[in-house]
């Protein structure tokens, strides 16, 4: 960091330097990683090859397996690495901004480099099935991370994901069993995540308690209440009330064909492709619309808003319904998607990793 | 001891000047305006620590029967005579009020039988056991909870308990399960090495939050997992935390010089010198906060730390002090589950849950040292005494949490509270509605007269 004093000129008049700074950040946390992965390369060194299965029996297409020395391309990564992280500290010394593309290359690179060493020996990594993996871990996480900022955009603090995914998750499995129909027990599982909503709004909105201890304790009086009512109605019953069906999978015709892609993102359940669907609405309207810039506006200055006309505390309960209701979707995926079952407490502390992603996607 | 109850905390000389000062009103967002030139606008929590410091003891009853009266619904409706009698509701209605009646008053008898006095008991020490147990479920509870209640006390909302009491375990299993040391020794030992990893790990998020100015919700909620994967990792790790011969992932069991000794003999099995150990920390973080110069300074710095700072407080030492100390309250806590309750090893899951009750044991208790104590008291009792009421009445015990996390919620909103027992209004909410009526008729007129 560096800060010019102002100066006195010849003439008496104080010239204002400008101050720049330098951000070190991305370059020191770059640095690390790349000295960790050095040294578990070094300290723990494999050698043979390593296999890259690429394609997956589904698709028409087939792919041949790739394989690498996993020595060597391991090292060569780990050069491409260091040389990305030499880049962001030069960035960093002239002043410039950090390029958005380092760290996504540098994470991509080192993933493959980290996957290179763990399969050394004629280990298989299956490319497409990690990807299957990570986007069904995921799916939950993006819509409550979306019901996370609709109610930051909109000035409260959402805390009660969990609440809503775990009362999503409940009101969608036992309405499925009744209905033997996915889609009622999804609208089920929006249901159940706008009723948490409505006690967050009518407690952190009207009673003015803090918006991040209604949630948290919003977070336990669900998990005791779907607990309870486990024990008391799902346990007895559990072919009535908890054997939801689960959505089928679909194919999209041309491009659930694409290789490597093509059956990890198309060839999903419904929620999947209505998560694809509402990422786009919410980035699109966010600030696209007279409803996204309501909810800023309401979020930015409420004060703003309200002298504008903007009833605030109305537009914010609404929203934060709203969030609820997506956030429910997530937790329709637990019981309609990942495991057609509920169980106790079976979010386990998704929710929370959710409002990270939330914050951490701004 | 003047002080050994919450409402008395006032009358005991302190003056925490909240009754002088003018009401925190808000415009109408309710929101205060944030103010020219501040990074932080004074938040809701602000607000809301006055709110839940100026509540009243009537209020805290009256939550705390609500929320057992939403609880009784519960075990009314999901109860199996009920269900039965209400389907011939309108033909013998009165079938319906006993069935309701049982079902409700079995529940809460099992409650309090397993919770304060069994009057089945063969004799008096059999008839006041579940009291005792009580205490001892009390004792981390109440322990933990003071870390919370500290934490808020400076403005910090800990939710890291869970973490902090982990990777207290960690550290006591580490560095003091091995050592072969007379009790005298050994137990003390054991209980720093606690309390030490806890405050350790508690202090890591006040250094991040004073260095980098990260929220500490997100640090705390972030470092219970990396504790969490920790522990797990540890036991399964033989050279680390793992049994020695042993596949299964947990630890050693606690030496038996480690352990906290029965405080009255072993008919009261849960019962032990923690809880002793307990009563006098809440002394002590009575007199830290209340008391003390460095807790006036972390007061201060929880009330506004803009104004702290400005009387040249530092407002980044006080948050490391205050998570310094919470974390060692969670190791305390961890302490009592390994010394006392658990002591055959632990795993991940020693915590029991107990981190996060603490944060309700802490908004129960208004974040005052006696009163988080009188809040761990009860949230013990109801814990001691939904397993009997599981045991003897099918009613699972998850119900306990709903009761607790309804206090909580009820106590955090006097209004609802006023309102669903009839009682007076305050002045300002009287006020607030009689300016929205005015508002709203001279509106009316407005549109009236734009109308004709």
């Amino acid at each position: 960091m560096t800060a010019l004093a102002p100066r006195t000129a010849g003439d008496g008049t104080i010239q204002l330097a400008t101050v720049r700074t330098r951000n070190y950040k991305l370059a020191i946390s770059l640095a690390i990683a790349t000295v960790l992965l050095g040294l578990l390369f070094l300290v723990a060194p494999r050698s043979g090859v390593s296999i890259f299965q690429i394609g997956s029996s589904s698709t028409a297409l087939k792919v041949a397996d790739i394989q690498v020395p996993s020595g060597s391309t391991a090292w060569i990564t780990w050069a491409l690495l260091l040389v990305l992280t030499v880049l962001a500290a030069l960035d960093a010394w002239t002043y410039r901004k950090a390029r958005l593309w380092v760290p996504i290359v540098y994470a991509l690179l080192a993933v493959f480099a980290f996957l290179t060493w763990a399969a050394a020996g004629g280990g298989v990594v299956p490319v497409s099935g990690l990807l299957a993996g990570a986007l069904s871990l995921s799916v939950p996480l993006v819509f409550g991370a979306l019901g996370g900022v609709i109610g930051e955009r909109g000035g409260v603090v959402n805390v009660a994901i969990e609440g809503q995914f775990l009362l999503g998750a409940f009101s969608a499995a036992v309405l499925a069993s009744i209905t033997h129909n996915p889609f009622v027990g999804l609208i089920g599982a929006m249901v159940g995540g706008v009723l948490v909503s409505f006690l967050l709004g009518a407690f952190g909105i009207k009673y003015l308690v803090d918006q991040v201890i209604v949630g948290v304790v919003l977070n336990v009086l669900v998990t005791g209440l779907t607990g309870f009512l486990y024990g008391v109605l799902l346990a007895p019953n559990e072919a009535l009330l908890n054997s939801p069906p689960t959505f089928p999978r679909w194919k999209i015709p041309l491009l659930g064909d694409i290789p490597v892609i093509g059956p990890v993102f198309f060839n999903q359940t419904f929620i999947v492709y209505l998560m694809y669907v509402t990422v786009a609405v919410v980035a699109w309207a966010l600030y696209r619309t007279r409803w996204g810039l309501r909810l800023r506006s309401v979020g930015e200055h409420p004060q703003a808003a309200d002298t504008v006309g903007i009833r605030v505390n109305t537009t914010r309960f609404w929203n934060v319904s709203l969030a609820g209701a997506i956030a429910g979707i997530g937790g329709a995926y637990f019981t309609l998607v990942s495991v057609p079952h509920f169980t106790k407490e079976m979010t386990a502390g998704v929710g929370s990793l959710a409002m990270a992603c939330g914050i951490f996607g701004r | 001891m003047s002080g050994s109850t919450p409402t008395n905390d006032g009358a005991a000389g302190v003056p925490l000047g909240e009754a002088e000062l003018p009401r925190a009103g808000g415009p109408l967002t309710g929101e205060p305006a944030p103010r020219e030139g501040e990074e932080f606008p004074p938040t809701r929590s602000g607000v809301f620590l006055k709110e839940l410091l100026r509540g009243s003891a009537v209020t805290t009853f009256l939550a705390i029967v609500l929320a057992m009266i939403v609880g009784g619904i519960l075990i009314a409706v999901t109860n199996k005579d009920v269900q039965a009698a209400s389907s011939y509701f309108f033909a013998r209605p009165g079938d319906t009020l006993v069935a309701i009646w049982q079902g409700v008053y079995n529940g809460y008898e099992a409650l309090f039988r397993g919770a304060v006095f069994n009057a089945r008991g063969a004799d008096f020490a059999a008839q006041i056991r579940p009291l005792t147990n009580s205490l001892g479920f009390a004792t981390p509870l109440i322990a933990a909870g003071l870390g919370v209640a500290l934490a808020f006390r400076a403005g910090l909302f800990n939710i890291g308990a869970r973490g902090q009491m982990l990777v207290g375990a960690i550290f006591a299993g580490l560095f003091a399960f091995n050592l072969d040391l007379p009790m005298w020794l050994h137990l003390p030992l054991t209980l720093l090495a606690g309390i030490v990893g806890g405050a350790l790990w508690g202090g890591l998020v006040g250094l991040l939050k004073a260095k980098t100015g990260a929220h500490e919700v997100i640090l705390t909620i972030m470092l219970n997992y990396v504790a969490l994967s920790l522990v797990s990792w540890m036991v399964r790790t033989p050279e680390l935390l793992q049994k020695a011969g042993s596949n299964q992932p947990i630890s050693a069991p606690t030496p038996e010089t480690a352990q906290y000794p029965s405080l009255f003999g072993p008919q009261f099995p849960l019962l032990n010198w923690g809880f002793p150990v307990v009563v006098v920390t809440t002394l002590i973080v009575w007199w830290l906060i209340e008391r003390s110069s460095l807790g006036f300074r972390m007061r201060a710095v929880g009330e506004n730390p803009h104004a702290a700072r400005a009387a040249g407080i530092s407002v980044q030492r006080m948050y490391i002090y205050a998570m310094l100390f919470a974390g060692g309250l969670a190791g305390l806590a961890a302490m009592s589950q390994i010394l006392g309750s658990v002591t055959s090893g632990f795993d991940s899951g020693i915590d029991a849950g107990i981190g996060f009750d603490a944060i309700t044991v802490a908004l129960l208790g208004r974040s005052r040292a006696w009163g988080t104590f009188w809040a761990g008291l009860l949230f013990g009792a109801l814990k001691a005494g939904s397993f009997t009421m599981q045991a003897a009445q099918g009613i699972p015990v998850d119900i306990v949490l709903v009761v607790q996390s309804l206090i909580v919620l009820f106590i955090a909103a006097p209004p609802l509270i006023r309102a669903v027992f009839f009682l007076p209004k305050d002045e300002s909410e009287l006020s607030t509605r009689g300016k929205a009526r005015a508002a709203r008729r001279t509106a009316r007129s407005e549109e009236k007269a734009v109308a004709s």
